[in-house]
């Protein structure tokens, strides 16, 4: 059966003529929408990955090698293990999840299945694709650090609600590496830089930005590099609210730090983007 | 060439340039179209003609020249023209893992209509594009006339004016083709303007009223596609082919026949007004052609004679 002739609707922005245009929150959120409907499609893949990697770094490292450290140095700083490393964990995952949704999955919409392109062609802009892409992501951020902190909790991984401030700083770590690389990957033709990315940059720092072992312990010309990358800030933020050992003025720097990051990302990513997408 | 003025232009440019560095894939440009109208862009690739239907398309930055879209700026008033136009990109943007009408109403809600409009709108453009039975199937193992019907149907979602499709049907089968035809013709009689790009002539034929012939991002011609065969081709084609590796040793033999002979590599190409009496005199002259073919001209003849080359390579 076909229609001889092309429907047409009333309602403003159905019509001919001028349209009435879309506020801002009304362009970012049909392309939060969108995001919203892939991952309605996708989420059990996603979740089950989400639980069990950084369950399995709690059983190893804070389950296994904590009884060790704990009977043998009494904890870290006397604090017991589990409950010094669950927290940075929480901070590491954030990294690991920012890493997963800013890579493939942007240089997709960018050069595979080109939905930035579908976008670009309607009356939104580079910035609203990038804030509801980006704010997506918060989403991701929040739902993997809620399901891990849940876990580590019936482990024993933390000793007071303060705990909960943990979520935040992590989502906020998580976005101090989204950000600048959706910078990143808006430059790539092809997966080599995720690959170099994954292995010389995400895995070292995973190793030495104070998650396992604090910074001190390594040596002196190594802890520079440790404070210039997000995730020890992120690290060390996060162990101070669970663990309630908080120092204000570094506490703030830390965050500070963070929001750095998201900032100079921001501008960045708007660039490349731009560059990119509108030629 | 042909002026076109009027309030019912939609679409005008001057001096329309792209450049990519040093290369200027669109070397400034005259058109103008009229609302109703179906205007071709007729080209081989490389002409110019996606970078011309991206910069009218409002995603991709003139360089230089004016352009104008309903009255306004693409440069200051983008995204407003954008929520007046309707965009079939040469390569389909469709998410494959959703289904046939998701695809739908989440493009609609990019134009910001509501989610009750987009629905009853998806709807209805799921009938023209003959897609109702396959509304909740994934898009991904659609065949692609299927899939590029689906593009149609979701780029007339915000009830577009000027209707933008880059090579609407390259790639299809040609039953495909005819159906997807067959949609445009609809949309045009309905009022939509078309402003299409194409390398096939039965296509620009078919569709066009009015067409622009491009070539090294350069308007060589601008016209019907009757004026424009009137004007640089004759109104029949005698095809020659010889049992030879090179034609031109047989264009000598010609000469005198017609009004003008094409050589290409496999045939030889003899413009006349009447093909059937030509024949009859390369037959008297004792010439003896492996076959020969009397046609009508059509819109390749005049991009031969205008370039020198055959469009599709």
């Amino acid at each position: 059966m076909s229609a001889t002739t092309v429907p047409t609707l009333s309602g403003d922005r159905a019509h001919h003529g001028v349209r009435q245009p879309l506020s801002t929150s009304e362009r970012w959120g049909a392309v939060f929408e969108y995001l919203l409907v892939v991952y309605k499609r996708t989420w059990r893949g996603s979740i089950i990955g989400r639980f069990l990697s950084p369950l399995f770094f709690l059983l190893s490292m804070g389950v296994g090698l904590g009884s060790l450290v704990d009977d043998r140095a009494g904890g870290v700083d006397g604090v017991p293990y589990l409950q010094f490393v669950v927290p940075a964990i929480v901070a590491t995952q954030a990294m690991w999840v920012a890493m997963g949704e800013s890579t493939y999955q942007v240089l997709g919409y960018i050069k595979w299945n080109m939905g930035y392109h579908a976008m670009l062609a309607t009356p939104l802009g580079v910035r609203d694709i990038l804030i509801g892409h980006l704010l997506s992501i918060v989403g991701h951020l929040t739902v993997a650090t809620a399901i891990f902190m849940g876990v580590a909790a019936l482990f024993g991984g933390f000793s007071s609600w303060w705990a909960l401030l943990s979520l935040p700083v992590a989502v906020l770590t998580g976005m101090a590496f989204t950000v600048p690389l959706f910078a990143f990957t808006a430059r790539q033709e092809g997966d080599n830089g995720f690959n170099i990315l994954f292995r010389w940059v995400m895995t070292p720092l995973m190793l030495f930005s104070g998650t396992f072992f604090p910074i001190t312990q390594l040596p002196v010309w190594m802890q520079p590099v440790a404070w210039a990358t997000p995730l020890w800030h992120g690290v060390e933020s996060s162990r101070m609210v669970a663990t309630g050992d908080v120092r204000w003025g570094w506490l703030a720097l830390h965050l500070l730090v963070l929001v750095a990051f998201v900032v100079v990302g921001w501008l960045l990513a708007v660039r490349s983007f731009s560059r990119r997408l509108v030629t | 060439m042909a002026s076109v003025t009027g309030d019912d232009i939609l679409l005008s440019a001057t001096g329309l340039t792209k450049t990519f560095g040093d290369f200027r894939a669109v070397d400034g440009i005259d058109f103008a179209v009229r609302k109703g109208e179906a205007f071709g862009f007729l080209g081989p690739n490389g002409a110019g003609k996606s970078s011309t239907m991206r910069m009218v398309g409002c995603v991709s930055p003139v360089s230089g020249g004016e352009l104008r879209l309903f009255g306004l700026d693409p440069a200051t008033d983008g995204p407003a023209i954008r929520a007046r136009l309707g965009v079939v990109p040469q390569r389909d943007t469709l998410d494959e893992e959703l289904t046939v009408e998701e695809n739908l109403w989440i493009y609609g809600r990019y134009f910001g209509l509501s989610r009750r409009e987009v629905r009853s709108r998806a709807a209805e453009l799921l009938d023209f594009a003959q897609l109702t039975d396959r509304a909740g199937d994934r898009v991904e193992p659609l065949s692609g006339g299927m899939k590029r019907r689906l593009t149609i149907a979701r780029s007339l979602i915000n009830s577009p004016e000027i209707l933008l499709l880059d090579e609407p049907t390259t790639g299809l089968d040609p039953q495909a083709r005819h159906v997807l035809w067959d949609r445009l013709f609809r949309l045009k009689r309905s009022g939509v303007t078309l402003v299409l790009t194409t390398h096939y002539m039965d296509e620009a034929e078919q569709l066009c009223d009015r067409l622009v012939v491009m070539d090294h991002g350069k308007i060589v011609a601008e016209g019907s596609p009757r004026q424009l065969i009137e004007e640089y081709s004759t109104r029949e084609v005698l095809e020659l082919r010889f049992d030879a590796e090179d034609h031109k040793d047989f264009a000598e033999q010609v000469t005198g026949i017609g009004k003008r002979v094409e050589v290409l590599p496999d045939r030889l190409l003899v413009y006349t007004d009447d093909g059937d009496e030509a024949a009859a005199v390369v037959h008297s002259r004792g010439i003896a052609p492996l076959s020969s073919l009397v046609r009508r001209a059509t819109l390749e003849d005049v991009f031969l004679h205008l370039t020198g080359r055959t469009l599709v390579d």
